[in-house]
């Protein structure tokens, strides 16, 4: 068993970085992410040697991490919503170029600077491509302290086994808040150079280039040719998602990241009222379960969907259920959070007429 | 056993570090902790709290609107957490600083001159482990000694030195409570 420690999922984020053996972080401060970064500046470089550098902007992180991880070194950084949103232009030369690394977006209220509370809002900016072009980030939602650990760790795997950037969706409560979480040893920085880095040309071997830049159109499809079929493996391969109680269930709650967690105790609420609720919880948003719910689509009364947006994951719950069943859909937005006992009053109300 | 918590106060009375405490001594005792404190506007000025979750099982919501227990400092803390208490629920205040108490009926509540101790105790800050050991005392979930060991590691070293007064604290709140 790993060590086990009380952490805010921050800094259990920027204590996984470490152990994951990460080369180098580039960032900037925005709440409420940026425990990361002061955690790093004082733990990393002692540690491991890693790079730790605070950037003069969030267009300047991304493209950091574009040079540092052009050298097939484990690079990342993290931030907030408008932080992400500045990253765009970044990310999509970064997965274009393909280019593996780490991206943590600890969500909050949107549109615009909104507020520095939790939100769910960046959903389609992250599964949907935030930035220009036909490119696709692999997409994890942890809904635990725990698994922002974990999914440091597999993030950078999976980020380096397609050559690709990996995004872990996540919010300002998870962010802040403390649980305790199980920590892997260890892993040394790799001193293994990927034969596609940039780091000087050898005699016994061509160019390596990273570029997102072909003025040929053919050969600019070509290249698209072959990230679609990158994506379509993702796809095949890397589908995630948890389900509780959702055979024999009646009605399907459904929801990712924090509110799923929330979701989850609403569940038991009905079942003290005799309702049986079962729980769909995508945990890789890209790529997403559509499989999942329409295997049940047919089986239970209706979907409920909880979001801390408007419906943005909706538009891929309706896509998996195919107009089988009845969905509804509750959402907070701008940095308000539901409670167990709103998602369940909300629930009666939508789809038992509101009876006690 | 499932203990869900709010304490609430002042910025700067220790209502965070309480809950922090709760959390590290549950880890001691094998037991799942949640901890989740209000961040942002709300806390420069208004009223800090933070969720804590104590349980046996794996913990399904750190965000909650109904409560086992409210522990409140000041009365801004009072006014807003009473009608979050669950029917039989504990209510647990300092009244040193509070002119308008609670008035439900089907609730605990306990009221604690707990400021006025901590100032007779010569260290106001340590208002936080009077109402930490008052706490202890109605809900003994968690025991003293793991408490003592939680408050070793939410307490910087440079402080350890007032780890005797702390402990003195908490029993000074357990007594308090009849």
């Amino acid at each position: 068993m790993g060590e086990l420690k009380l952490m805010k999922g921050n800094e259990a984020i920027a204590e996984a970085a470490i152990r994951a053996g990460a080369d180098a972080y580039f960032g900037y401060p925005i709440t409420p992410q940026s425990e990361v970064l002061e955690y790093l500046a004082n733990e990393a470089e002692k540690r491991t040697g890693m790079v730790i550098l605070q950037a003069e902007s969030e267009v300047a992180a991304i493209n950091m991490v574009y040079g540092a991880g052009g050298t097939g070194k484990k690079v990342m950084t993290t931030s907030s919503s408008p932080g992400i949103s500045l990253m765009q232009e970044g990310l999509s030369y970064i997965a274009c170029a393909e280019i593996p690394c780490l991206l943590v977006n600890v969500v909050r209220g949107g549109p615009g600077l909104g507020t520095i509370q939790p939100g769910q809002s960046d959903y389609l900016q992250a599964t949907k491509g935030g930035g220009h072009g036909d490119y696709k980030l692999l997409v994890l939602a942890p809904n635990s302290i725990q698994e922002m650990v974990d999914f440091v760790k597999e993030g950078f795997d999976l980020a380096f086994k397609y050559r690709n950037p990996v995004l872990i969706l996540t919010d300002g409560v998870l962010g802040q808040m403390m649980e305790k979480v199980e920590l892997f040893d260890q892993i040394p920085r790799s001193k293994e150079i990927p034969s596609w880095a940039t780091v000087g040309k050898p005699p016994n071997r061509e160019r390596n280039i990273l570029t997102s830049l072909n003025l040929q159109p053919e050969l600019m499809e070509k290249h698209n040719e072959h990230l679609q079929a990158k994506y379509r493996e993702i796809e095949k391969n890397e589908i995630r998602v948890e389900t509780i109680n959702c055979e024999g269930a009646d009605y399907i709650f459904t929801s990712f990241g924090l509110t799923s967690r929330i979701c989850i105790k609403a569940a038991q609420l009905a079942k003290e009222k005799g309702i049986k609720i079962g729980i769909i919880r995508p945990i890789t948003v890209y790529p997403f379960p559509y499989e999942t719910y329409a295997k049940y689509a047919d089986k239970v009364k209706g979907f409920f969907d909880v979001e801390m947006n408007a419906g943005q994951m909706l538009e891929d719950v309706k896509l998996g259920v195919l107009g089988k069943a009845p969905i509804k859909f509750h959402g907070r937005m701008g940095g308000m959070v539901p409670t167990p006992d709103e998602v369940f009053h909300v629930f009666e109300e939508k789809f038992l007429g509101g009876k006690e | 056993m499932l203990e869900e918590i709010i304490i609430a106060g002042f910025g700067g009375q220790g209502v965070l570090s309480m809950g922090q405490i709760l959390c590290y001594s549950g880890i001691m005792e094998n037991k799942e902790v949640s901890w989740m404190p209000s961040y942002g506007p709300e806390m420069r000025g208004g009223t800090a709290n933070c969720i804590t979750i104590i349980s046996d099982e794996k913990i399904s919501s750190p965000i909650i609107a109904k409560f086992d227990t409210v522990i409140a400092l000041n009365q801004p803390s009072v006014d807003k957490f009473e009608n979050a208490v669950k029917p039989n629920g504990v209510f647990l205040y300092d009244s040193t600083n509070v002119i308008k108490p609670p008035t439900r009926t089907d609730i605990k509540i306990y009221k604690l001159e707990a400021s006025n101790e901590a100032l007779k105790m010569k260290n106001t800050k340590i208002l936080n482990m009077i109402m930490l050991g008052a706490f202890l005392k109605i809900r003994p979930i968690i025991k003293l000694e793991n408490i003592i060991a939680g408050l070793k590691k939410v307490l910087p070293e440079r402080y350890h030195n007032l780890l005797p007064l702390n402990e003195q604290a908490l029993k000074k709140g357990m007594e308090l409570v009849n």
